[in-house]
């Protein structure tokens, strides 16, 4: 009785770890697709040949990409964004958290600037008013068009504050008592022990500005000044002929379909990459913020 | 004294933040009074003729724009319930399977959509769903023939509620994972005793004991039930499905600044932030009278 009690547990375990894994091999079939027509030859995408496996395998879209200048121009101009919209991001987090953090006798006026960047966060004004801005701000065609707006990211700074709040106020006074000011606090006793906060934060604003095309798409005017995801969204999904390049001629040997599915895919090389380091941080991170209490 | 210094410093701190809100959040707000004018960018906000509430009128006569609000809601909607449910169905599948390592590589598997960007996904999508993509390669098994996923505006709506749902359905259920290991392990032992089997556990424990969440997020999605998912959609449609998958956002974009009807396009977008505000508050209170939820 008990033993076929266990078999049949048994028997459920395997049949939904098997569901659980055909369902997260069934998710990533799309993007094997892509990779697989990225390394095909032209006559088997055309024909509607490639699946899941390559047909005719082959580097040459990988080739061509690697001397595309419009492409890596378009490519360092996201690492740029990243860079640089990524320690704004960070800086402005820390700086507008912190102080957000204490209690409102130590910091008059905090809850009515905590309302105004609540505020400003659920406030959504439209793109119209917000593109006639920052062209009113000569940020057009600019990487401060790309950075500047979300500059102050209010949501990490609402889930930093909550963090800044948790910690022990012991640390605080000790500090204190030895003569610390609200500068060293931060930098010698919030910093140190809110690293997973900020590591998750920091993860998510470069995935932010990796990821984002939209603002690229309106606020450059010259496509010189296309961030990557601009840049792919045009040449990819618009079908923009401007940005081919010499992609015309290569067309004998290669179908616009592999040569944009390896842009594709490189475009979501550097995602790949941090994506381990994304995965173990907000896991805990975002499982912390979900139980507290 | 040292208290006075101290405000000084925590002034110092929030000020870059503050002076980036007000020019980027609120200077805006001041030029949405466009939606009451006739504007013309070469006269600026000071000389457009101000119109009152004309722009606002003539969005009510259009069909399009009820067709866009009807089309919005859906989406959303549908949107929210299929993906909770998924997430749901998949949390407590997952919080079920005793193989840690199949557990683990699933997770890394599924999560991994939500971190790419629609521009990427749409790329894919568009092969993917073509005629003789994947999908309709595997529709071909069962002998439905090729059908152009993207071109039916009757499907339309449907593709992209359940490409969303394909993205975060992972990512979702992290929410409910978290929540699932709150539940306190002597329940399911003492319902073992009782005899009760893995899905009455699941019915009459786990789903109980997650239901806060549920109720948390579902509390919390009212305020988005007018953001249907712009670049998702701006990313995968075309004039075709105009009809059903034209959404606030991407009409807003296409009659204000892809047709230079500023005036029509902030009024539009006005109207959606005032609604969203309204309902967003609406939602933060049902949070936190339900779920005990408080932003701060």
């Amino acid at each position: 009785m008990i033993t076929s009690k266990r078999l049949q547990d048994r028997i459920i375990d395997w049949f939904i770890a098997l569901f659980l894994l055909a369902l997260g091999i069934s998710t990533l079939l799309p993007l094997i697709n892509t990779l697989a027509i990225s390394l095909s030859e032209r006559a088997a995408v055309s024909g509607g040949m490639v699946k899941l496996t390559p047909v005719g395998f082959n580097l040459t879209a990988y080739e061509y990409i690697l001397q595309d200048t419009k492409f890596w121009r378009a490519f360092g101009i996201s690492v740029l964004r990243v860079a640089l919209g990524g320690l704004l991001n960070f800086a402005l987090a820390v700086l507008t958290a912190f102080p957000l953090s204490r209690s409102e006798k130590a910091f008059p006026g905090r809850n009515i600037f905590i309302w105004m960047f609540v505020f400003g966060m659920i406030l959504n004004v439209g793109i119209v008013p917000w593109y006639l801005t920052i062209a009113q701000y000569k940020l057009i065609d600019t990487i401060w068009a790309l950075v500047l707006p979300g500059a102050v990211p209010i949501w990490n700074v609402i889930i930093l504050m909550n963090f800044f709040r948790n910690i022990p106020k012991e640390l605080d006074e000790a500090a204190r008592i030895d003569g610390a000011n609200p500068w060293q606090l931060l930098w010698h006793i919030y910093l140190p022990t809110s690293l997973p906060a900020l590591a998750t934060i920091t993860l998510f604003s470069i995935v932010g500005h990796w990821n984002s095309f939209f603002d690229g798409l309106i606020l450059m005017n010259n496509p010189d000044n296309y961030p990557l995801q601009t840049y792919i969204q045009q040449l990819v999904i618009a079908d923009r002929p401007i940005l081919h390049g010499g992609q015309a001629q290569l067309m004998v040997k290669l179908s616009n379909a592999t040569l944009n599915a390896a842009k594709l895919f490189v475009a979501m090389i550097p995602i790949l990459i941090i994506y381990p380091f994304l995965q173990r941080y907000f896991v805990r991170g975002i499982m912390l913020g979900a139980v507290k209490e | 004294m040292q208290k006075h210094s101290d405000r000084i410093s925590y002034f110092v701190m929030i000020f870059p933040g503050l002076v980036l809100l007000i020019a980027f959040t609120f200077v805006p707000l001041f030029y949405s009074v466009i939606a009451f004018q006739k504007f013309n960018p070469a006269l600026g906000i000071q000389n457009s003729p101000w119109v009152g509430l004309e722009n606002f009128l003539y969005i009510f006569r259009v069909r399009d724009a009820q067709q866009v609000f009807f089309n919005t809601i859906f989406i959303a909607v549908m949107k929210i319930i299929l993906l909770e449910l998924a997430a749901i169905v998949f949390a407590l599948l997952l919080n079920d399977l005793r193989y840690l390592h199949v557990k683990r590589t699933v997770q890394t598997m599924v999560y991994l959509p939500h971190f790419l960007s629609w521009v990427i996904l749409a790329g894919i999508l568009r092969t993917v769903l073509a005629r003789n993509g994947l999908l309709n390669d595997f529709l071909g098994w069962f002998g439905v023939g090729p059908v152009y996923f993207l071109g039916r505006p009757d499907l339309f709506p449907w593709v992209i509620i359940l490409s969303d749902v394909w993205k975060e359905f992972g990512f979702e259920a992290i929410l409910y994972l978290a929540a699932l290991t709150t539940i306190d392990p002597t329940l399911y032992e003492v319902a073992e005793l009782d005899g009760a089997n893995r899905f009455q556990k699941m019915w009459y424990i786990s789903i109980p004991g997650i239901l806060p969440t549920i109720v948390l997020v579902a509390s919390l999605s009212l305020g988005n039930i007018l953001n249907a998912g712009f670049d998702q959609i701006f990313n995968l449609y075309s004039p075709i499905v105009y009809s059903t998958g034209d959404i606030l956002d991407t009409y807003v974009y296409r009659i204000g600044l892809i047709q230079g009807q500023y005036s029509i396009g902030t009024a539009v977008g006005l109207l959606k932030t005032v609604v969203s505000l309204i309902l967003i508050g609406i939602s933060y209170w049902i949070a936190g009278k339900f779920a005990n939820y408080r932003i701060f």
